[in-house]
């Protein structure tokens, strides 16, 4: 029988643990409290009083058109900007894994808007298809598309979701790329001899074989198209026209603190913590286990 | 079925050449084994062979086809990994049968040919599993079976068995003899063990340093190594070597011990002579100090020096023998059993 190792008791540990203890409370564990605290509050447009109303903040959103618009918006901004900046990176990474040339400085360029804030790679692509201004809006002229994101609610929606993708593409090449580069070469060389070639070895063996990653980065996307987004859309469009790309998370910001409507915020903030709380479950529950090699 | 022709094969990366003017000629249906120790280039000459390598300069053939340029995919071989390079992603038949699917050969075909594969390499019970539910030994099997099944026109081996323990090596190797014996495909094995090597090819090819020792049959290779490398590569264990001068036929040792019968050879030589072929005899020239004998019941085999030198000497006596350290003994090379090599270049001088 194992006997177990028992050391003597030290303050030491706690000591090491405390300061990671302490951001996580402050910074996470007291604004989350606060938003769920909040979310059960109703206060005036002036903040003269607060009322304590139960889950009324809720109620009021299942019912609120606009809110259940914004949750649909969510979802497709999201799987467009997933689907997006996946599958280019899926493709860059496809090619960097083939570069013989130039390998190092493909990949760094590659890497470079990951580095680029999110404010200002929204104001980068605001300058890129300004309708007046814009290279874009001038091309597309000339193929007969007439392109204003401040007007057209379609064209605003495609601009973020380009911008919000574009943003991503790099995080996403890296995954991919080093996904690409553990799989044994031997067996891309049997997949050769075997008469397949180079895009018939991507479908048939790395893109299965690199499953798992594509797994995990469609969480980390989502997630990523949830939230992390704010600073693009409110670079790019303010949510508008007309709500057209406000979406769950911009909304919470809008709500709170242009409307003023602190306890609908908050209980819209909630609703988006259940949902990254989900979102994280299923990645460490489901996705983690399917993992095949 | 082809031939397989090397011309005057250059690899190089950069300036650093690591293959230098290999020739080869590879009639149908005959197994070479490429033999010698690692870096020496065996890897890259199979690679280039299957199309994996680009060829520097020099032309390969096979049949009657320049296929310096051609894909892999386009030169009709097979190759077994040394990792075997399963799919792991697959069951074991749809393994096999992915190179005949790529060809857009008939589901009926194809089914056919993976089972009589199955049949001969004897994974008919496993056809429906993954490679990760295989021990060893069987996905070594696997990789063979999507070998034949394509009916190539040549085998490539790089290493296979060197993953395998050692008596499933045995197994194997014997296994794969058979196999290509049956399917007389033409095959290169390569490997850097000299008993697969002696026991598998109908001719081998020993490469050092990226040069072509010797290219002959195991027994021309045992009886009249071309170098003093491919001698000691050759036979375990390993032949003696032992500088001598020689004039007027005999060959005087470091230590004043005479030998007859040693050709035309002048000048300081390397002696050589095989374990297996020194023969006790009280009388002999060759007087070797023993510090240890190794029973192994067949035959005996003695460490030991050159009486008053310091060169390390192997006997290898039939039966059981035993003598104390310290002890001298006396032995006499077997007729013919002297090979002589340039003590500089160590080629060998024909007697």
């Amino acid at each position: 029988m194992l006997k177990r190792v028992h050391f003597p008791r030290s303050v030491l540990p706690y000591l090491l643990v405390a300061p990671q203890i302490l951001i996580t409370l402050v910074f996470f564990i007291w604004p989350a409290s606060q938003a769920v605290y909040q979310s059960f509050l109703i206060e005036d447009a002036f903040g003269l009083s607060t009322e304590f109303v139960w889950f009324e903040n809720f109620e009021l959103l299942v019912d609120d058109e606009l809110y259940l618009q914004s949750f649909g918006r969510t979802i497709f901004f999201s799987a467009a900007v997933a689907l997006l900046s996946m599958s280019a990176a899926l493709v860059l990474a496809g090619f960097a894994d083939r570069v013989v040339r130039g390998a190092t400085t493909y990949r760094t360029l590659m890497i470079w808007p990951y580095a680029v804030a999110p404010v200002l790679a929204g104001a980068l692509w605001v300058f890129m298809f300004n309708p007046t201004l814009g290279i874009f809006p001038f091309l597309l002229d000339m193929v007969g598309i007439d392109w204003n994101h401040y007007l057209n609610g379609t064209h605003a929606m495609m601009l973020v979701i380009f911008a919000a993708a574009w943003k991503q593409i790099a995080y996403n090449f890296l995954f991919y790329l080093a996904a690409m580069q553990s799989i044994p070469r031997s067996l891309i060389e049997a997949a050769a001899i075997d008469g397949a070639g180079p895009v018939r070895r991507f479908i048939d063996h790395i893109f299965p074989l690199i499953s798992p990653t594509t797994f995990f980065l469609l969480v980390i996307n989502a997630v990523y198209a949830f939230f992390d987004t704010f600073g693009i859309i409110h670079a790019v469009t303010q949510g508008g026209p007309a709500n057209s790309t406000t979406i769950l998370v911009y909304k919470v910001f809008n709500d709170g603190f242009v409307g003023l409507d602190l306890g609908g915020s908050a209980a819209q903030s909630v609703i988006l913590m259940v949902l990254v709380i989900a979102m994280t479950v299923v990645q460490f529950r489901y996705i983690e286990r399917k993992v095949e090699y | 079925m082809a031939s397989i022709t090397l011309k005057d094969l250059v690899k190089a990366y950069g300036d650093t050449e690591v293959l230098h003017h290999v020739e080869g000629e590879i009639s149908d249906g005959e197994f070479i084994v490429v033999v010698g120790p690692s870096g020496c280039g065996k890897s890259t000459l199979l690679r280039m062979v299957a199309g994996l390598e680009t060829v520097t300069s020099g032309t390969i053939r096979i049949g009657d086809k320049v296929v310096n340029q051609l894909e892999p995919a386009d030169r009709d071989i097979a190759m077994v990994f040394q990792n075997y390079a399963l799919y792991p992603h697959m069951s074991v038949r749809e393994n096999m049968a992915y190179g005949l699917k790529i060809r857009k050969i008939s589901k009926d075909e194809i089914a056919r040919r993976v089972e009589e594969a199955a049949d001969i390499l004897e994974l008919r019970p496993y056809l429906d599993r993954k490679p990760r539910q295989l021990s060893g030994g069987q996905r070594q099997r696997v990789a063979m079976g999507r070998a034949i099944v394509r009916n190539p026109q040549v085998f490539l081996f790089d290493e296979p068995l060197s993953n395998l323990d050692a008596k499933l090596r045995v197994q194997m190797r014997l296994e794969i003899r058979k196999l290509q014996q049956r399917l007389g495909v033409t095959s290169i094995y390569v490997t850097h063990d000299q008993v697969e090597a002696m026991t598998l090819g109908d001719r081998l090819m020993v490469l050092n340093g990226g040069y072509v020792e010797q290219f002959g049959t195991p027994i021309e290779l045992y009886d009249r190594p071309a170098t003093t490398f491919v001698a000691g590569f050759i036979g375990s264990p390993a032949m003696n070597f032992l500088p001598a001068t020689v004039s007027a036929g005999m060959a005087t040792l470091g230590n004043g011990a005479q030998l007859a019968n040693a050709g035309a050879a002048n000048g300081a030589v390397t002696l050589g002579v095989r374990p297996e072929h020194l023969l006790q005899d009280d009388a002999g020239p060759v007087r070797v100090t023993v510090e240890l004998v190794e029973q192994l019941g067949a035959n005996s085999l003695l460490h030991g020096k050159l009486e008053g030198t310091d060169i390390e000497m192997v006997v290898s006596q039939p039966g059981h023998m035993s003598a104390a350290a310290g002890t001298v003994m006396g032995f006499a090379p077997a007729a013919g059993a002297l090979h002589l090599f340039h003590a500089e270049t160590g080629k060998r001088i024909e007697p």
